[in-house]
């Protein structure tokens, strides 16, 4: 345990010093609730107001950002300049390692909803989600989802020059098919279709229900199921193939 | 207890035998030179004894322990230098040191280790404004903080200036001094010759001469001797340098004329290394 927030104290300083990855992770779905919301937040979207309809969204690419994204290319980038390597000739454990920058991460994104929420409440008057458990239940479901897929997304990542380039092209696409930023009601069924079976447009699906409808998490366990299952396929990919060293020269 | 123990080991990459079955130890308490060119199977070697790599045949002990069953107690007592590798470029050397101390029950106090790889002046400075030399140094902290026993460093001056290099090399003699056993992988011969109680060389995966810089030197059977002859330098390549000395002299001096330039030349440990690491090239295998 004290192995575990010492790094962890150290993973948040380095996030935290890294001005590009949080801008890019952190900051870029607060920024795009603005600007989003500057263009449709006062039209109805679905039948709702347009900032509720978007919080669920932007909430949702945050995880994508934040725990996918973001925890991705920090382990790519840790692993090819050979730091990962470094740290196993110490004796902190390698899963004591993993379960810090993972919780860093998750830490990060939660503050990161947080912080829509409170802008949403004060900026927009979107009341707050009434239930706060089923609301802490999405973000830690999606967020854990999503950084077992994160460091499934590793082993594929083969360079640190173009992991940035990969991981954008993944799952800034992936976003827009979700539906965080706009209605994908509009979109092609095809669209539609793939967008249906990715995880992301389940967490944003879960997130609106508990933000807009006020309904509880235990009345939508097919989207838990289906965020779940990505989970858990992350997980077995990560497990398979994490590597600690970078590729050989 | 000798530190470290190798017999037999062998490594293949996809069929290529990197390693062909060397034998070696590292007593207590020494520097121990691994000398070879690029690709002679350096690395290969001192990834299989830091718990990096598995070998295919041999037995390794490291501490009295194989590497492959390495436990987090033997980590605390081993010291690793890679031969690459960043580091964070936004942390501080100071940073860096309290961070990699956090792995250890007992490290070795961070200013202590500051003072002792020389990066006073830079302790508060972020690592991505920090030279090569020094990112090295910090290297060398980073890996001496855990206060190992037995360190590896592998290639450690490897594109360093001269200036730079001597100052690594007194930092290396004072762990030495503090009793520390350092295996040392190097191409310099001359790091070899001021750093290594013992060393051995390696060629294409095989030891090819082992012992102290003295021995191998001492260990080559012949002096040259040259003079010049009517204009035309002769060359003389001996086993018996006195005898052949006294024969040479006493003929000059008999026929009054003069050895001109005469030169006795024992062989440098460079000489030597380049003609085991070089001269086999050409040979059929």
């Amino acid at each position: 345990m004290r192995l575990f927030l010492h790094q962890l104290q150290a993973e948040q300083r380095l996030f935290w010093r890294s001005r590009e990855l949080a801008f890019f992770t952190f900051l870029l779905p607060i920024v795009f609730y603005f600007l989003l919301g500057s263009a449709y937040g006062d039209e109805e979207v679905n039948g709702v107001d347009g900032y509720k309809f978007l919080l669920g969204g932007m909430i949702g690419y945050g995880a994508a950002a934040t725990t996918f994204a973001g925890l991705a290319l920090i382990l790519v980038i840790r692993r090819e300049s050979g730091v990962l390597k470094r740290l196993r000739a110490t004796p902190l454990p390698g899963p004591t390692y993993i379960e810090a920058v993972l919780a860093s991460f998750i830490l990060i994104f939660v503050l990161e909803a947080v912080i829509l929420v409170v802008i949403a409440r004060f900026a927009y008057d979107v009341s707050p989600p009434s239930s706060l458990v089923s609301f802490a239940v999405v973000l830690l479901l999606g967020s854990g989802a999503f950084a077992a897929l994160g460091i499934a997304l590793t082993t594929v990542v083969k360079s640190a020059e173009g992991s940035s380039a990969v991981v954008n092209a993944i799952y800034l696409p992936i976003s827009f098919i979700s539906g965080a930023f706009f209605s994908e009601e509009a979109f092609p069924a095809a669209l539609q279709a793939i967008g249906s079976i990715l995880p992301l447009s389940h967490m944003i699906r879960l997130c609106r229900d508990i933000v807009v409808y006020d309904s509880s998490v235990w009345d939508h366990l097919s989207d838990v199921a289906v965020i779940a299952a990505w989970g858990v396929f992350g997980l077995v990919i990560a497990l398979r193939g994490f590597r600690w060293e970078p590729r050989e020269r | 207890m000798n530190a470290v123990e190798v017999t037999g080991l062998q490594k293949a990459y996809d069929g290529v035998e990197a390693v062909r079955g060397i034998d070696f130890e590292l007593r207590s308490g020494e520097v121990f030179g691994l000398l070879g060119p690029n690709g002679a199977g350096k690395t290969t070697t001192i990834e299989i004894l830091e718990g990096y790599r598995k070998r295919d045949a041999g037995e390794v002990r490291v501490l009295g322990v194989d590497p492959e069953r390495d436990g987090r107690e033997w980590r605390a007592r081993i010291g690793v230098v890679p031969q690459e590798g960043e580091l964070f470029p936004n942390l501080t050397v100071l940073e860096h040191l309290r961070l990699f101390a956090g792995y250890y029950e007992r490290a070795r106090p961070v200013e202590e280790v500051v003072r002792l790889v020389g990066l006073e002046e830079k302790a508060d400075s972020k690592v991505r404004t920090l030279s090569g030399g020094q990112k090295r140094r910090l290297d060398l902290g980073v890996a001496l903080i855990g206060d190992p026993e037995l360190i590896f460093l592998d290639e450690p001056t490897t594109g360093f200036d001269p200036g730079a290099r001597r100052a690594a090399w007194q930092t290396i003699r004072n762990l030495r001094s503090l009793g520390k056993t350092i295996l040392l992988t190097t191409h310099y011969i001359e790091e070899a010759q001021q750093l290594a109680d013992r060393v051995a060389v390696l060629r294409r995966g095989e030891i090819v001469a082992s012992g102290t810089p003295a021995e191998l030197i001492a260990g080559t059977a012949s002096t040259v001797v040259r003079f010049r002859r009517d204009g035309e330098e002769v060359v003389i390549e001996t086993e018996e340098p006195t005898r052949l000395l006294h024969e040479l002299t006493s003929q000059a001096l008999q026929n009054g004329h003069e050895l001109v330039a005469l030169e006795v030349h024992r062989p440098t440990l460079e000489e030597i290394y380049l003609s085991l690491t070089e001269e086999h090239e050409e040979q059929p295998e």
